[in-house]
C-alpha cells in the first residue's frame, strides 16, 4: 500500500502546478503590456487621429471603430442567439432537425475566424452590396459570436430548475408566460456570461473584419453604419507588420487600450450579472 | 354530484400501465386522501386532474374525468382555465426566487393581465390571511420568499395558489418535508380551507390520511383498490390488500 498522505500531497501539488501554469502566462501578458504600453498612454494618444503615417498621433478612430463593431455585433447576435436558445431549450423536441441545428451550432463555433471574414465578404459586402462597412463587419462578427451566445444561453435556460416551470404552468400560466416571467429572468446571469465571452471575442478578432470593414488608415470618424472604420486589432496588426519604424510605445499602447477596452466591457457585464445574481438565489 | 368524477380512467406512460380503470367521485368541500405505496400511481392520478401529465411525452389516457360535469380531456377544455380552477401544491415547497409579494401576485397577473396595485395588495392580504401568514409576514412582503422557513414556504405556495381563486386544491404530499409540528399546523389549515375548496391530498402517511380526510382511496399498482369514507377504510376495510396496507404489511 502506498502512503495515502503522500499521494494526496503529490496530487495537490500537481493540481496547483497546473493552475499556476494557467495563471502565469496571463499574468505575464498583462504585466508586459502594461509595462510597455502604459508609457505610451496619454490623453492625446486616446483622443487624436493617427499622424505621420501612423507613427505619431493617437488611435481615437480605431477605438471608436471597435466600440461600434462590438456594439453592432452584440445587437445582432444577442437577440437572435437568445431566441434560438429559447427555441432549442424550451420548444424543440429531440428529433433529426434539432440534432442538425445543434450540430450546426457546434460546427459554427469551430470555424476559423478568417473563414468568417471571407464569408462576410461574399455575403454582406458583395452579395448584399453593403460594401466594406461597419454594418457588414458587425454582421460578420455577430455570426461569429452566435454559437457562443446560443450555447451559453441554452445552458443558462436549462439550468433553471424544472420545478419553477412546473409550478408556473400549474398556476395556469401559458408556456410563453412561464418562459418570459420565470425562466428568462433566472437565466439572465448565464446569458450575460455568454455575451461577455462573445464581446471579448468580437473586440479582439482581426480576420473577420479584415475584408468586411477595417480601414488601413482613416483619419476621421465614420459617419454612418455604411462607412468603413478603423478597428483596434487590425490597427495593431498594421502598425506592427505593415508600417516600418513605429515606436514600440505606440504598438504596446494600442495593445494596452484594446485589452483595457475589453476588460472594461467585461466589467460592465459582470456588474450587471452580479446585480441579477444578488436578486435571484435558489 | 361529486365535484370530480373519474370514469374508467386509464393512463399509460409509453408501455407502462400506470392507472387502471379508476372510478371515483371526489366531493366538494371535503378532503379526499389517496394513499398507497410508492409507485402505485397516486401522484399520477392527482396530476391527471390539472393535466400536468400533458408535459410528459408518450402519455396516453383513456376514460373520462368530469369536473363540474364537463370532461377535462374535451378538445374545448382550455388548459389555462382548467389550471386556474384546479391548482396544485407540490411535495417540496417551491416558491419562485422572487419576493413574497411577487410570488403571490404571479398567478393573479397571469390570469388578469395588468392589475391595479390596490387589487394586488388586496389579493396578497387575503391569501396570506387564509394561510395564516399575514401577521407574520405583512411587514416584509418585499423580502425574498426563499429566506422563509420550510413551513412558511409551503404556506406561501398555498397562498400563491389561493390567490388564483381555484375550486380544487391538489396536494401532492404537501407535508413530506415538514417536521411534525409544522405538519400538524398545515393539516389544521387544510381543515379550515375545506369549507371553500375541494381538497385532494396524496400522502404516504396513513396517520395523516386518517387525521385530515373525509374520504380515502387506497391505490396499489395503478388500481384504485378501495374508496370510501375514511373511517370505514381504516376501521373496516373490505379488501384484504387495503387491510394489509393499513396494518403495515406493505412498505
Amino acid at each position: 500500500m502506498r502512503n495515502p498522505h503522500r499521494t494526496q500531497k503529490i496530487a495537490f501539488f500537481l493540481l496547483l502546478l497546473a493552475t499556476l501554469l494557467i495563471v502565469v502566462p496571463v499574468g505575464l501578458i498583462v504585466v508586459i503590456i502594461i509595462q510597455k504600453g502604459l508609457p505610451g498612454i496619454s490623453w492625446q494618444f486616446l483622443s487624436d487621429i493617427p499622424r505621420q503615417g501612423m507613427r505619431a498621433g493617437g488611435i481615437f478612430p480605431a477605438i471608436v471603430g471597435t466600440v461600434y463593431l462590438v456594439t453592432g455585433a452584440i445587437v445582432f447576435a444577442l437577440p437572435i442567439g437568445l431566441l434560438a436558445a429559447i427555441y432549442l431549450s424550451e420548444y424543440s423536441k429531440d428529433n433529426f432537425l434539432t440534432r442538425l441545428i445543434k450540430l450546426a451550432i457546434v460546427n459554427l463555433a469551430g470555424v476559423p475566424s478568417v473563414v468568417y471574414g471571407l464569408f462576410g465578404l461574399a455575403l454582406f459586402v458583395v452579395f448584399f452590396k453593403l460594401g466594406a462597412s461597419i454594418l457588414a463587419g458587425s454582421l460578420t462578427l455577430g455570426i461569429m459570436i452566435l454559437p457562443i451566445i446560443i450555447t451559453s444561453s441554452r445552458e443558462a435556460l436549462e439550468s433553471v430548475p424544472y420545478t419553477f416551470r412546473e409550478v408556473s404552468l400549474s398556476l395556469g400560466a401559458s408556456k410563453w408566460q412561464t418562459i418570459r416571467h420565470i425562466v428568462l429572468p433566472n437565466a439572465i446571469p448565464g446569458v450575460l456570461t455568454g455575451t461577455i465571452l462573445g464581446l471579448g471575442r468580437a473586440a479582439g478578432e482581426t480576420a473577420p473584419i479584415l475584408f468586411t470593414v477595417a480601414a488601413f488608415y482613416l483619419p476621421f470618424l465614420p459617419k454612418s453604419v455604411f462607412d468603413q472604420a478603423m478597428a483596434l486589432p487590425y490597427h495593431l496588426y498594421v502598425i506592427s507588420t505593415q508600417v516600418p519604424n513605429v515606436d514600440e510605445k505606440i504598438r504596446y499602447g494600442t495593445a494596452f487600450v484594446l485589452l483595457a477596452l475589453v476588460l472594461f466591457m467585461n466589467l460592465v457585464a459582470i456588474i450587471i450579472r452580479y446585480q441579477f445574481r444578488k436578486k435571484k438565489k435558489w | 354530484m361529486p365535484k370530480i368524477q373519474t370514469n374508467g380512467l386509464g393512463l399509460w406512460y409509453g408501455g407502462f400501465h400506470a392507472l387502471k380503470n379508476v372510478n371515483a367521485g371526489f366531493e366538494a368541500n371535503k378532503i379526499t386522501a389517496i394513499i398507497g405505496p410508492s409507485g402505485c400511481g397516486k401522484s399520477t392520478l392527482l396530476r391527471v386532474f390539472n393535466r400536468m401529465n400533458d408535459l410528459i411525452e408518450g402519455v396516453r389516457i383513456e376514460g373520462d374525468v368530469l369536473i363540474d360535469g364537463s370532461n377535462i380531456f374535451d378538445m374545448r377544455t382550455d388548459l389555462v382555465t382548467l389550471r386556474e380552477k384546479v391548482g396544485m401544491v407540490f411535495q417540496r415547497p417551491n416558491p419562485f426566487p422572487l419576493s413574497i409579494y411577487e410570488n403571490i401576485v404571479f398567478g393573479v397577473r397571469v390570469h388578469n393581465g395588468r392589475v391595479k396595485r390596490d387589487k394586488l395588495d388586496e389579493a396578497v392580504e387575503q391569501s396570506l390571511k387564509s394561510v395564516l401568514l399575514w401577521d407574520e409576514l405583512k411587514d416584509r412582503l418585499d423580502k425574498p420568499a426563499l429566506r422563509l422557513s420550510l413551513e412558511q414556504k409551503q404556506r406561501l405556495c398555498i397562498a400563491r395558489l389561493i390567490a388564483v381563486r381555484p375550486d380544487v386544491l391538489l396536494m401532492d404530499e404537501p407535508c413530506s418535508t415538514l417536521d411534525p409540528q409544522a405538519t400538524a399546523r398545515i393539516e389544521e389549515l387544510m381543515r379550515e380551507l375545506k369549507a371553500s375548496y375541494t381538497i385532494i391530498i396524496v400522502t404516504h402517511n396513513m396517520q395523516q390520511a386518517a387525521r385530515v380526510s373525509d374520504d380515502t382511496g387506497f391505490m396499489l399498482l395503478g388500481e384504485l383498490i378501495e374508496f370510501g369514507r375514511t373511517e370505514a377504510i381504516f376501521t373496516a376495510p373490505r379488501d384484504k390488500r387495503t387491510e394489509d396496507y393499513i396494518t403495515g404489511r406493505y412498505g
